[in-house]
């Protein structure tokens, strides 16, 4: 299996940095902005840009989860029922900017359910969407907000993002 | 006027004490003689008689189920007396005794007649009705017993109920006795676990099904002995499957009473595990009892305590067994395995294949009366059946010859069939 | 770890893992009850079919609240309000349902083994919402989760069922579930309703109700059917009360931490004392909010995959 590093520990901290400022620039600020990961890894690199946030503004965000597995378009499709995870939705999040954050941007599917779970829990002012990784391939008119790295992959390729508090390591790697 | 050959086979005859390399004479349907194997015998066939070359075979005398549910009248669509004949050949049974429990009740000459005729005509088999104990299978009063005796029956019960009050089952054993027929008795309490539907024990338990325990039995046959006792009758035990019921009845043997009794393969083959997965073919009545149970039926066997196998025969159409557990039939279809189940016995070394012959011939024509039945004694009825005791086959209840399929025995791997059965000098069976 | 079954029948076939994967995913569903709009997109389209040859409130609505919360058409045929089932057999019924090509049938019946049977004839997944006196496995589930919750574990916890256990199908699931999961399981009851070889399952067995829930965590009391009475297994419902009953007296026995459940409905006054039933132990509620979280996860898990 042939596999190539493509974002390092340092690579990563710089995208989620670069993202935060980004966020910070498109809106004005950090008021009102929610941010919610989709597990597993979603979630944890949205409680790190949420501590960037706090070290740039000096104000902590709102952080939850959303699972979007209930929302699903190929639930029965697969040979086994794909395991649930934890949906927190912290505060309401009635007119309030909500950002989606995932490790990696692909067909857009998930996107599409994270967005119908936000919506059934209320009708946020807007929803932006943060990706580490875009490796294209998209099947939903989609597009991510934020993005810290495009990377090009053919369909066979997996794309697998490393985390620290997941894996032991910081890194983004494309396997054959 | 028939005359049959049966060369080379070993022939196995209890009541005459013969185990060897034998050739069988029949001639118009009665053994004509039974000389040692002459492998010239017959080497130019002659037109009048038909020669069967038995080599490798075993040649015994036909086997007689003392208890079969043939179904006719009233529940032909179960089975009727041809195709239960037919599944009696196919098992090697030259003579079955058909329980009363018809619609209308076999308690009453008519009906025996009926049955006797339906045999004559259709039958493959000797068909042997028992008549009814109590009017109407109802326990209430006797039936017409001296006139069931004279329109043909061998025998008196009514399976598949207990005679309820002591005092009837009295009357019967006395009323019984001149006329020698032996009172065959379903023995269960009617009260005790009223409900229940399979073994009282942990898997009952398990399954959240309604227990029979051992003691319905026990004490049915308790009081029956006792009774036997009290009249001097000839009591015999259907079905046996108690290890306390077998300890009674070996009482009952050593105390000098008239007291026999029968076993089917299924109660020394199955235990009530066999019901897990609410089979409804291992649901009968009574039930099947536990592994303790079994040892004790099998030293029974051993030691005469039990004196005849027998199948209980019991067709249940399909509509009857693909129902829940607790509503279901009781009962299964025994003619066509009983053979090859009661053979792992001697295989076991529970028993040897000679005692086993006694268990299913000779000791039922004794029981039953029947004396020129069970033996191959010069002048007995040429019934006789012809076993390969190395046949290996797959039992398919898709292929029995019973009207009905309910056998939990389906898809078991069985040594032993039988190849030929022969009624009355006639070839009425071959595999 | 995933759950690869087409029928949830018995606890007794489950694995300890196959326990805990319906436990933690009944867990996520405790919070979509609790959202706004209570209900996911999940089975959209799929049909379950409700079918109880038994007159059942609480079980049949939490069934059928489940279904609707994950989006599934549920139909409820009950034999009081419908003649297809009437005098027809369950072999037919389930021929005629499964020609409406329901994705689950959940099935109570008053004939132990009437689920198995039905798995058998039909494609579709069949859940046991009770049958006769074997098993009732959701509610079995929803008392594990509701035990698990209060305490944080099942292993090592004591657990006390009283009552009429020989008729009971939430007392064999419940020590199945109960055992399986490391906890130590004490029955009591008089011993007319203790069935045959009881301790083979895995369980002690007691006649005085003070001696099962000795340092119990969790005290389960099952209902009595007074209709019992009339096959005199116990000889008067105030006998009963007076000396199997759980009452506030007898509850000194187990520890201090003691909680109560009751598959309801309950019988006040004859298996449990008002007091005791309405008392800071009674965990009651808990276990009907958990009915709905369980069976949606059984739901999800039985349909959620395509066996295929």
């Amino acid at each position: 299996m042939k596999k190539k590093h493509i974002m390092d520990a340092k690579g990563i901290e710089r995208a989620l940095t670069r993202i935060a400022h980004e966020i910070i620039e498109k809106n004005k600020g950090v008021e009102d902005i929610v941010i919610l990961g989709i597990p597993t890894r979603g979630v944890h690199i949205a409680r790190r840009l949420s501590h960037i946030f706090k070290t740039i503004e000096g104000a902590a965000l709102p952080v939850g989860s959303v699972d979007a597995t209930l929302y699903r378009d190929d639930i029965g499709m697969k040979e086994v029922q794909p395991a649930l995870k934890r949906t927190d939705i912290p505060v309401p999040i009635d007119n309030k900017k909500v950002i989606i954050v995932d490790d990696v941007l692909f067909t857009g599917r998930t996107i599409r359910a994270a967005m119908n779970v936000i919506i059934d829990f209320g009708r946020p002012a807007n929803i932006q969407l943060a990706v580490l990784i875009d490796r294209g391939h998209r099947e939903l008119p989609i597009r991510a907000d934020y993005v810290g790295k495009n990377a090009p992959t053919s369909m066979q390729e997996k794309v697998k993002v490393h985390l620290k508090e997941t894996d032991g390591v910081d890194e983004v790697v494309v396997e054959e | 006027m028939n005359r049959l050959l049966i060369k080379g086979g070993r022939v196995i005859d209890p009541a005459s004490g013969i185990d060897g390399l034998f050739d069988v004479y029949a001639v118009g349907g009665k053994i004509a003689a039974v000389k040692p194997y002459e492998p010239s015998a017959f080497s130019l066939q002659p037109n009048d008689w038909t020669v069967i070359d038995a080599a490798g075979l075993v040649i015994c005398p036909g086997f007689i189920d003392m208890h079969t549910h043939l179904r006719e009248p009233g529940y032909e669509y179960k089975e009727t007396v041809q195709t239960g004949a037919m599944a009696a050949a196919a098992g090697g049974f030259t003579s079955v005794a058909c329980m009363a429990n018809t619609n209308p009740v076999n308690d009453n000459a008519s009906v025996t007649r009926y049955i006797l005729k339906k045999a004559q005509e259709e039958g493959i088999v000797n068909v042997f009705p028992v008549g009814a104990i109590s009017s109407g299978l109802k326990g209430e009063t006797l039936a017409e017993i001296g006139e069931l005796k004279e329109a043909g029956c061998i025998a008196i019960s009514d399976d598949g109920r207990p005679i309820v009050s002591s005092g009837l089952m009295r009357l019967a054993l006395e009323y019984a006795k001149p006329f020698n027929l032996p009172v065959i008795s379903h023995c269960e309490d009617a009260w005790l676990a009223i409900d229940g539907v399979m073994n009282e024990g942990f898997i009952s338990t398990k399954l959240g099904l309604k227990g029979i325990p051992n003691a319905k039995e026990d004490i049915m046959v308790a009081r029956d002995i006792a009774l036997a006792e009290l009249t001097g009758g000839r009591l015999h035990i259907a079905h046996i499957s108690t290890k306390g019921a077998v300890q009674l009845v070996r009482n009952a043997k050593q105390n000098g009473l008239n007291v026999t009794a029968e076993v089917t393969p299924h109660h020394f083959t199955l235990t009530d595990e066999a019901v897990i997965g609410y089979n409804t073919n291992a649901k009968m009545n009574p039930p099947l009892r536990t592994k303790k149970d079994i040892d004790a039926i099998k030293t029974g066997l051993q030691d005469g305590t039990i004196d005849a196998i027998a199948t209980d025969h019991a067709p249940q159409n399909s509509d009857e067994k693909d129902v829940e557990f607790d509503k279901a039939a009781n009962g299964i279809v025994g003619l066509e395995t009983a053979l090859p189940l009661s053979l792992r016995l001697v295989a076991e070394g529970v028993m040897s294949f000679n005692t086993l012959i006694e268990k299913l011939s000779t000791n039922p024509a004794k029981l039953l009366g029947l004396d020129s039945k069970g033996s191959l004694k010069v002048g007995a009825d040429a019934d006789i059946t012809i076993v390969d005791l190395n046949k290996e086959w797959v039992v398919d209840a898709k292929e029995l010859k019973s009207k009905s399929r309910n056998t939990p025995f389906d898809g078991w791997k069985m040594k032993g069939r039988v190849v030929k059965t022969i009624v009355s000098g006639k070839v009425v069976y071959e595999e | 770890m995933r759950l690869k079954r087409k029928d949830i029948l018995a606890i007794e076939e489950l694995t300890k893992d196959e326990i805990e994967l319906i436990l933690s995913t009944a867990e996520s569903f405790k919070e979509v009850s609790e959202r706004e709009i209570k209900k996911v997109p999940t089975l959209r389209g799929r049909t379950i079919i409700n079918l109880f040859y038994e007159p059942s409130t609480r079980t049949r609505t939490s069934f059928e609240i489940a279904a609707k919360r994950m989006s599934a058409d549920a139909i409820n045929i009950s034999t009081s309000s419908s003649s297809v089932v009437k005098g027809e057999t369950l072999k037919d019924t389930a021929r005629n349902l499964e020609a409406m090509n329901p994705d689950c049938i959940v099935l109570r019946h008053p004939s132990s083994g009437a689920p198995e049977m039905l798995a058998r004839l039909v494609r579709c997944s069949v859940i046991n919402a009770g049958d006769g006196s074997h098993e009732h496995p959701s509610q079995a589930l929803l008392d594990l989760l509701t035990v698990k919750e209060r305490f944080g574990r099942i292993a090592g916890l004591k657990i006390a069922i009283a009552g009429d256990i020989a008729h009971s199908r939430v007392a064999r699931s419940n020590i199945h579930g109960f055992a399986k999961l490391g906890a130590e399981v004490s029955i009591a009851g008089p011993p007319t309703m203790m069935p045959s070889e009881i301790e083979k399952m895995g369980c002690k067995m007691f006649y005085k109700v003070e001696d099962a829930i000795r340092d119990a965590h969790v005290i389960m009391v099952l209902r009595i059917q007074l209709e019992r009475q009339k096959t005199g297994l116990f000889p008067t419902a105030r006998e009963y009360s007076k000396l199997f009953a759980l009452d506030s007296k007898k509850l000194e026995h187990a520890a201090k931490d003691v909680v109560i459940l009751h598959p309801g409905p309950i019988n006040r006054g004859i298996e449990i004392s008002s007091d005791v039933a309405d008392g800071k132990y009674s965990l009651i509620l808990e276990q009907v909010k958990n009915g709905v979280a369980v069976r949606m996860a059984l739901f999800y898990l039985l349909m959620g995959g395509s066996r295929e």
